[in-house]
């Protein structure tokens, strides 16, 4: 399922001689589908995409779809066995040794480009982040074909790919002020999906500071006397004590 | 006091408006009506709640007297994260959901995900389902299209009559989806390796005898509206598209092909039982709005020749393939990405399989969003109520463009 004109690995070649310093793989897919894809390092892949839609024999003008993949880090177990021969005569034993080391995870960018002029494809190509979590750069390939332009704009707010050289790199779904990446896998969604900071979190504390201070004796009254800030849920972002002790409200809280 | 013209025409360049990617193609300009007088820039937010942008969708224009010197669209009011809800389900238990993209179009869409899965675990399918799948995803088309070309005379302004003649067809279709999978719109039919029901003779016929009717409906609507002289001065010649930026942006479906390029899924990738049908793609010569509205009515006057080939080769047999694995459905690793020409474009369906029951990575193509990559280039120059009708000529369904 690669060009009518040659494999991929032809085209992998052929990239290594036109780009001898570019770092190309070919990431081979088990599936049944059986489309294997080129994998480029970051440095080079702009250009390289620039040769994929302007050379004849290619001419991949159609940039379908870019996707975002985010692989977190995998903890790798290898198993080694050793025999172990027993003393006194019997069978010999064995002994499992595991070691796990831990692969580091990437963010990944996946394009499929099929040629309009030439009507073949798809040619799949792959670019990967340094890491995931401040190496997360990789060049925009909007320039390139400009149907990138949103779909990266989507991988940028929903997995945290930075492009760069998009024009108008912005959050596409999520809302400017939102602040995780949704479609990481190690994503975990919010209590309250309020973007304003709301008092929720911050009365849970007094709460239980409240319910504490309750249990040790004193009654509501005197603790509400004793340090109007804990109940007052006028005022939650101040600080204890900036509240009025003249008017506390302690039908807020149920200790 | 805003800044001049030229000045501002610079800032479009650097700020937003990407430069044009291929030179040799002539982009779109802004032009001044008057030169010597610079009036205030109003800024217009159209959006998301308003009639004519079909759904929770949101533009700013920015205009310079009625002329739109730039637009922005405003995407995310109905995002709810599919893709994220697809990967903690089960493959079969996105297929009720696939419906919730294009909900005008749920036949497709369902097909479009079936053919993704079917390609990453290797399943083949029966020849009665390709008919009938070719057969529904026909039908689609026409419910589609006349919508489309019924909400385009409403955004033109003749205020629902020609909307609801295109509806009364309409309805006849989704009636028919109605008796066959039991709802109307959210119809959930394709399975992976074949169809959930097989239609009875009855249904068969009275989908024969509407689709034969199908033409008269056409041939009525377009005696009545295609040569009116409102509708002539209000869209030929609004919102070009060049080919060349077209194939660059990612424009797919009867927009890019209203712009003269040949390229139609059902003849380049020849899925299903596609390569077995006698049909012509039509094209159009300007890209302009007249084009993309022809371009829709000659589309279904083919599907009406897809539909009764169909109807007279359907063969007898299996609906399901009997092989096909339905309870703890795990395709082997490996990754797929199946597409299919929907009514508004490409869709496509990117799978990455880990060997689990729910796909690691699930990922729509959607047509709707991608082609209104050159929005603002098509309405440059026009007005508010120009830019209207060219969203409508795009045919944008926000279920799939918010996903």
């Amino acid at each position: 399922m690669t060009t009518s004109v040659e494999t991929l690995e032809q085209l992998r070649v052929r990239l290594l001689i036109r780009f001898p310093a570019a770092d190309v793989t070919l990431v081979t897919n088990p599936g049944s589908s059986a489309e294997h894809s080129l994998l480029f390092g970051a440095a080079h892949a702009r250009e390289i995409a620039l040769f994929l839609r302007d050379d004849s024999q290619l001419a991949l003008d159609y940039c379908s779809n870019a996707t975002g993949i985010d692989w977190p880090d995998k903890e790798i177990t290898e198993v080694t066995k050793t025999f172990v021969p027993d003393p006194a005569g019997g069978p010999a034993k064995t002994v499992e040794h595991k070691t796990t080391h831990l692969q580091p995870g990437y963010l990944e960018s996946v394009y499929h480009l099929y040629s309009m002029a030439l009507k073949h494809g798809p040619v799949i190509i792959r670019v990967r982040t340094a890491n995931r979590s401040d190496q997360v750069t990789i060049p925009s390939l909007t320039p390139v074909w400009r149907s990138c332009d949103f779909q990266e704009r989507e991988i940028f707010d929903l997995y945290g790919i930075v492009f760069e050289g998009h024009p108008d790199l912005r959050r596409l779904l999520m809302w400017d002020e939102f602040k995780d990446h949704p479609m990481r896998k190690d994503y975990v969604e919010p209590d309250d999906y309020e973007w304003e900071p709301t008092a929720h979190g911050d009365v849970a504390e007094r709460a239980k500071q409240h319910a504490s201070f309750v249990a040790g004796g004193a009654t509501s009254a005197t603790a509400s006397a004793a340090d109007p800030g804990l109940i007052s849920v006028t005022s939650p972002k101040d600080g204890p004590g900036s509240a009025s002790p003249a008017t506390p409200k302690p039908e807020g809280l149920k200790p | 006091m805003s800044p001049p013209l030229s000045a501002l025409n610079s800032q479009l360049s650097t700020n937003g408006a990407p430069a044009p990617f291929l030179p040799s193609a002539p982009g779109p300009s802004v032009r001044a009506v008057h030169d010597q007088f610079h009036g205030d820039l109003l800024e217009v937010s159209m959006g998301p709640q308003h009639p004519s942008t079909h759904g929770v969708f949101r533009m700013v224009a920015t205009l310079d007297g009625e002329q739109i010197v730039k637009l922005k669209p405003v995407f995310g009011y109905l995002h709810r994260n599919h893709e994220k809800i697809a990967e903690n389900t089960t493959y079969l238990g996105s297929m009720p959901y696939t419906d919730r993209l294009d909900y005008l179009c749920s036949m497709s869409t369902n097909w479009a995900y079936a053919l993704a899965v079917e390609k990453l675990s290797g399943q083949a399918v029966p020849d009665r389902a390709q008919y009938l799948r070719i057969i529904m995803a026909e039908l689609t088309r026409l419910v589609n299209h006349a919508c489309l070309v019924g909400f385009l005379f409403n955004d033109l302004g003749t205020s629902f009559t020609p909307l609801l003649y295109a509806f009364r067809e309409r309805e006849k279709i989704i009636d028919l989806f109605e008796s066959l999978s039991g709802s109307r719109m959210m119809c959930n039919y394709q399975r992976f390796g074949g169809c959930r029901v097989d239609p009875t003779p009855e249904w068969l016929k009275a989908a024969s005898t509407l689709v034969d009717n199908f033409p008269r409906f056409l041939d009525e609507y377009e005696t009545m509206l295609t040569g009116n002289e409102i509708m002539l001065a209000r869209t030929q010649g609004i919102g070009r598209l060049d080919p060349q930026h077209a194939i660059n942006a990612g424009i797919t479906g009867p927009v890019l092909r209203a712009s003269g390029v040949d390229y139609d899924l059902r003849k380049v990738d020849g899925y299903g039982f596609y390569p077995r049908f006698n049909f012509r793609v039509p094209l159009g010569a300007h890209g302009d709005t007249y084009d993309r509205y022809m371009m829709r009515i000659l589309e279904m006057r083919e599907s009406v020749k897809i539909l009764q080939q169909a109807f007279k080769e359907l063969p007898e047999g299996p609906i399901m393939d009997p092989k096909a694995k339905i309870r703890g459905f795990r395709p082997k690793a490996g990754e797929a990405y199946g597409r299919l020409e929907g009514p508004k474009g490409e869709l496509g369906f990117y799978l990455i399989s880990d060997g689990s029951p729910n796909p690691y990575r699930y990922r729509v193509r959607p047509p709707s969003l991608i082609n209104l990559t050159l929005l603002e280039e098509m309405c440059l120059g026009h007005t508010i109520a120009d830019s209207v009708v060219i969203l409508g000529s795009i045919d944008i369904v926000l279920g799939e463009v918010d996903r």
